[in-house]
């Protein structure tokens, strides 16, 4: 062999591991699922033992309302969860972008609880939440209302689960907001100041926009993030009441171990799996884009 | 277009004082270059004028007005940042006419001012272009076209031109004066280069440690400079400094140094009485030394030629000296020749205050 062959081999030699990994741990499960979806499958049988009955699974999720009624939660969760933390994770990045005494410890605070277990926040936000001993209601009595029914009506359910929500996942908007505040260009900020712009026009004409390929990005992560949610909602509600807060990742594990029907749960996290890479590959398609065009202002700058 | 004032200026950062107590005044239409190395406060300065740093105390006083405690939007100014400061996001018509738009000009006349400035400045072809399809030339003109099109009473300059390459500096430096000739507005500019500061400036103002060392003309900076500071500071090739002492020899007084003697001129005999006999450093110009016969040997250690000029480096009593003379020809290293030296063209400081004598 031929020492520019080994060289151009020495690469793929050096991956090979995580290769090896990738395909044991990601590769395979998936290609299990997608061929389990279209079985008829019993956690009581074997996986050979099921029938194959084609997409069957499928055409019987569209017609489950149970189902469309899971995926329109979820949805709706992703977007308002979305859409609130976006404002409020850059609305404070924009807030706490100065150097005031004391801004590195409030901004470590800010940045807990998006360290803290699912698990945790969950069983916290559960326990405040509680009807009579949570401290919602007990300082809503306290101070003469009525106690609200948090986590026992459907509408409430929903609006806990999405409190609990921005209050772990703004920190995650509001670091990265502040990266990208903190490494905009300075002199530009300051030419808008001359030129006249108040401090909202400098947020909105200068900061956003050159802000705006870092929040796309965590938009994008945000949303993918958000559709994949489990922990906290089913330590809260488990879906409840009804079908209220019962987002996909819960109806999928509660037809697999509840219903006992592995075929449709496959079924549905294949669904839930395309619905994730069209975001994934919304999210490479921009980066590329981005990418092409630096590319090409590099190659402008270099012939001028 | 109102005058500028600075009085009993003063900036701290916690507990380091960057600026002590600065006075300054700039006449209508005055082109002022504040100039000095690193670190001595002129950007501070441009940028507490500007209104982007707060002051610690003092006033700035444009016109009648106080300005120091006013956003800068208020103070009627325009600025060139050293890295131009252009808005990445906005094509260039947009980054020009981004201060009319906020002021809410309506559309035609925004598109007329701008369509005119960037005529003046070459820039038609390019309104279009967003700063990253241009070159470091034409964002410069971008930016200076940004503050033209403004209007402003007063034109603030941060190291506009330490970005570019020698050659655009110098074509930039030009354009730059035929602006100022143009418009005749208030300029305060900040720079680090001599040079620039020679050219460009109606007035010059030299700082170290946030002090004015001395403020005038190019031509009271460069003809009596206040200060050794001052001299060695203005005027390329750098001033030679040798040490030497006063002495009265038959009348006469004389810088004497280690192998030379400068018979000074009568004129400035009675200034110079208090010194006699004492040392003082010695400041004499490249440029002041001639070549001819009956002057100093000195050898040829190095020669620069340029053309018209060559820089020698020489030594004399053991002291590194650059001369600069007209040649036609190069000279070579290691001849030596004569010079002299004209008393009325020394300089003379004071050892320890460094003050000019």
């Amino acid at each position: 062999m031929s020492i520019a062959r080994a060289n151009r081999l020495t690469p793929y030699l050096f991956l090979a591991p995580a290769g090896a990994v990738l395909a044991v741990a990601l590769f395979y499960p998936i290609c299990y699922m997608i061929y389990a979806s279209f079985l008829d499958w019993n956690p009581s049988q074997r996986i050979g033992e099921a029938d194959f009955i084609g997409l069957r699974n499928y055409t019987k999720l569209f017609s489950d309302a149970a189902f469309r009624e899971s995926m329109w939660v979820t949805i709706k969760f992703s977007i308002v969860v979305v859409t609130i933390e976006m404002f409020l994770g850059v609305g404070l990045a924009l807030l706490l972008d100065r150097n005031i005494r004391g801004m590195s410890v409030l901004r470590t605070l800010f940045i807990l609880p998006m360290m803290i277990a699912p698990i945790v926040v969950g069983l916290m936000w559960r326990y405040m939440y509680h009807p009579t001993v949570g401290i919602f209601n007990r300082t809503l009595t306290d101070w003469g209302f009525d106690p609200i029914p948090w986590l026992a009506d459907g509408d409430w359910a929903f609006a806990s689960i999405v409190i609990a929500d921005i209050w772990q996942w703004t920190p995650f908007i509001f670091i990265l907001s502040l990266a990208a505040l903190q490494s905009l260009p300075a002199s530009a900020i300051e030419a808008s100041r001359i030129d006249g712009a108040s401090g909202w026009q400098q947020i909105i004409y200068i900061k956003l926009p050159l802000m705006l390929p870092v929040l796309i990005v965590t938009l994008l992560l945000r949303l993918i993030d958000s559709f994949k949610v489990l922990e906290v909602i089913l330590v809260m509600t488990n879906g409840g009441p009804g079908l209220s807060t019962e987002i996909l990742s819960i109806r999928i594990n509660r037809t697999a171990s509840e219903f006992r029907e592995l075929g449709e749960a496959a079924a549905m996290s294949n669904l839930l799996l395309i619905v994730l890479l069209i975001l994934t590959f919304a999210m490479f398609i921009y980066n590329k884009a981005q990418e092409l065009r630096a590319q090409r202002m590099r190659a402008v700058e270099e012939e001028a | 277009m109102p005058e500028i004032r600075l009085q009993h200026l003063r900036k701290d950062y916690g507990a380091l004082t960057v600026i002590e107590d600065l006075n300054l005044e700039m006449a209508d239409g005055e082109f002022t270059v504040l100039v000095g190395p690193s670190g001595c406060g002129k950007s501070t300065t441009l940028r507490m004028i500007a209104g982007l740093e707060g002051v610690t105390g003092g006033e700035i006083v444009i016109g009648d007005r106080d300005v120091s405690q006013m956003e800068p939007k208020e103070r009627d100014l325009a600025m060139v940042f050293q890295d131009y400061a252009l808005y990445p996001h906005m094509n260039v018509a947009k980054n020009m006419s981004f201060a009319l738009r906020l002021a809410r000009m309506n559309k035609a006349d925004i598109d007329k001012r701008v369509g005119e400035v960037a005529e003046t400045l070459d820039l038609t072809a390019y309104l279009n272009r967003k700063p990253a399809e241009l070159s470091g030339g034409q964002r410069q003109r971008v930016a200076m076209g940004r503050a033209l099109v403004r209007d402003a009473g007063t034109f603030l300059f941060d190291e506009p031109l330490s970005n570019l390459d020698a050659k655009l500096r110098g074509q930039m430096r030009a354009e730059l004066a035929l602006m100022s000739q143009r418009i005749k507005k208030n300029m305060i500019y900040v720079t680090h280069d001599q040079v620039e500061a020679m050219t460009l400036g109606d007035k010059i103002v030299v700082m170290k440690f946030g002090e004015i060392m001395q403020a005038g003309t190019p031509e009271e900076l460069y003809r009596s400079p206040a200060n050794k500071f001052v001299a060695g500071f203005i005027g390329s090739p750098t001033m030679n400094f040798l040490n030497a002492e006063l002495v009265d020899e038959a009348g006469t007084l004389s810088a004497k140094g280690d192998g030379f003697s400068i018979p000074l001129p009568d004129a400035r005999k009675g200034a110079l009485q208090a010194h006699r006999d004492r040392n003082i450093h010695l400041g004499i110009r490249p440029s002041s030394f001639a070549e001819g016969p009956g002057g100093l040997k000195m050898p040829v250690i190095l020669s620069e030629y340029i053309g018209a000029q060559s820089v020698l480096i020489s030594e004399l009593g053991g002291q590194r000296v650059s001369i600069e003379i007209n040649t036609v020809a190069p000279i070579r290293a290691g001849e030596e020749r004569e010079f002299t030296v004209q008393g009325d063209e020394v300089h003379l400081f004071d050892p320890k205050t460094e003050a000019a004598l």
